[in-house]
């Protein structure tokens, strides 16, 4: 349990996807001017990393790896450079599947979302989270709670990332740093904020 | 003639995907550390940017638009197996350094942006080249951030010591800040702002204008 407890907290603050992988970089800087959108794009971040990360552990376990297939009787194969269009096949599928069911059960969240969840296809803070299960070989428990301590610090980051935005847009700052400039910077300090959390294990 | 040109030189530096367009930051931090596997990164961009723009315009016509976000993953993911595999037998040390990164440029925004704003409407020449400059545009950024990261954090360029370092009796204490994440951030920022400088017309709108001092009229 306590194993599982650090796995988490290590991937939200001491990895975090988007502070310390510079991953979801995109959405993460386009659309974090208010919090309330940024809050609905991380909910569905959340909810799509704590999916996609173990049904791609299976798919990865018990179809590509090498020497997966035994169970069908080809204990020779080894699938693994498929595993690139397997993971984006399914994260795409994911995501409408998901899209589907909000809209008919949870259509007030649905509608909250709106064009973000589609948009969470092609960000690679996704894929990236499933790419690395698979780099560090997580079994199915470790890859559940790593999908979903992932998802949480990349909402926490653009979260706070708009709270800070949207406080900054008062501020008077130089000509040719405004924008995208200084987002940067800020994003900068945060992250270094963030490598303060290194030290911890437990 | 012209056309070609500013189609393969705009991305450089009026239209800079990652400085304007806002289009794959993602892994343009990540692996710039070092100049050597920043090279091989931009490399293996370009290359997918480049043909996923050609065969997606080739195909362009007969793609149905209620599939083509599928159609165009299939294609840019087939490209970057290639890419990956090729990696592999070719530089083992770099692509293992390169971690899941080289898988990455499959949601990297330069690739999806350009294949559904500019190859979707486009003929197949004009497409490829216009993937090319926006890999160079990528690369221009990705080299500035790495050689600055790999010259002051470890005193080198590509491996060859420029500046030598106390350690090995040299004069240059290594900033270790260099190498850590926020720095990346920073000089990314920076080089926004400098090539705003540069080029005024890029500046962003203020979303707010900060009213003149009028407390002293009303008394």
């Amino acid at each position: 349990m306590e194993y599982y407890l650090s796995l988490f907290v290590r991937a939200i603050f001491i990895e975090n996807m988007a502070l310390v992988f510079f991953l979801g970089m995109c959405t993460f800087i386009a659309i974090s001017k208010k919090i309330e959108t940024s809050l609905g794009l991380g909910i569905a971040v959340i909810v799509v990393q704590t999916i996609t990360v173990p049904v791609n552990n299976l798919i990865y376990q018990f179809l590509l790896a090498d020497g997966a297939l035994a169970w069908a009787g080809f204990p020779e194969v080894d699938l693994s450079f498929l595993g690139y269009l397997s993971y984006i096949g399914v994260i795409a599928a994911m995501v409408q599947i998901l899209e589907m069911f909000l809209d008919k059960y949870v259509p007030a969240l649905y509608n909250s979302l709106g064009v973000f969840l589609p948009l969470i296809t092609v960000n690679c803070a996704i894929l990236g989270g499933s790419l690395f299960m698979v780099n560090r070989s997580y079994n199915f428990s470790e890859s559940v709670v790593y999908g979903v301590g992932s998802g949480v610090g990349w909402a926490i980051a653009i979260v706070v990332l708009a709270g800070i935005r949207e406080k900054m847009k008062y501020s008077d700052v130089p000509e040719g740093l405004r924008g995208l400039g200084i987002t940067f910077i800020t994003v900068g300090l945060m992250s270094l904020g963030f490598m303060s959390f290194g030290g911890i294990s437990l | 003639m012209s056309n070609v040109k500013e189609i393969l030189f705009g991305p450089i530096f009026n239209n800079n995907p990652i400085g304007l367009q806002m289009l794959g930051i993602c892994s343009a931090l990540a692996v710039t550390t070092k100049m050597s596997v920043a090279i091989v990164m931009c490399i293996a961009l370009t290359l997918v940017t480049a043909f996923s723009n050609l065969f997606i315009s080739m195909i362009r016509n007969r793609i149905p638009s209620s599939i083509r976000i599928i159609v165009q993953m299939t294609i840019i993911a087939s490209l970057v197996i290639v890419v990956d595999q090729v990696l592999g037998a070719v530089a083992y040390d770099i692509s293992k350094q390169l971690t899941v990164f080289v898988g990455l440029i499959i949601t990297n925004c330069i690739v999806m942006g350009r294949a559904e704003a500019f190859a979707m409407q486009n003929p197949p020449g004009l497409s490829f080249l216009d993937g090319v400059g926006n890999g160079l545009g990528y690369s221009v950024v990705l080299m500035s951030v790495a050689a600055i990261r790999e010259l002051f954090g470890s005193g080198s360029m590509f491996g060859i010591e420029i500046l030598p370092l106390v350690t090995q009796g040299g004069w240059y204490t290594p900033m270790g800040m260099m190498l850590l994440p926020p720095s990346a951030f920073f000089i990314i920022g920076l080089l926004i702002w400098a090539l705003r400088v540069w080029r005024k017309e890029q500046v962003e709108a203020p979303e707010f204008k900060i009213g003149p001092h009028t407390a002293m009229s009303h008394s």
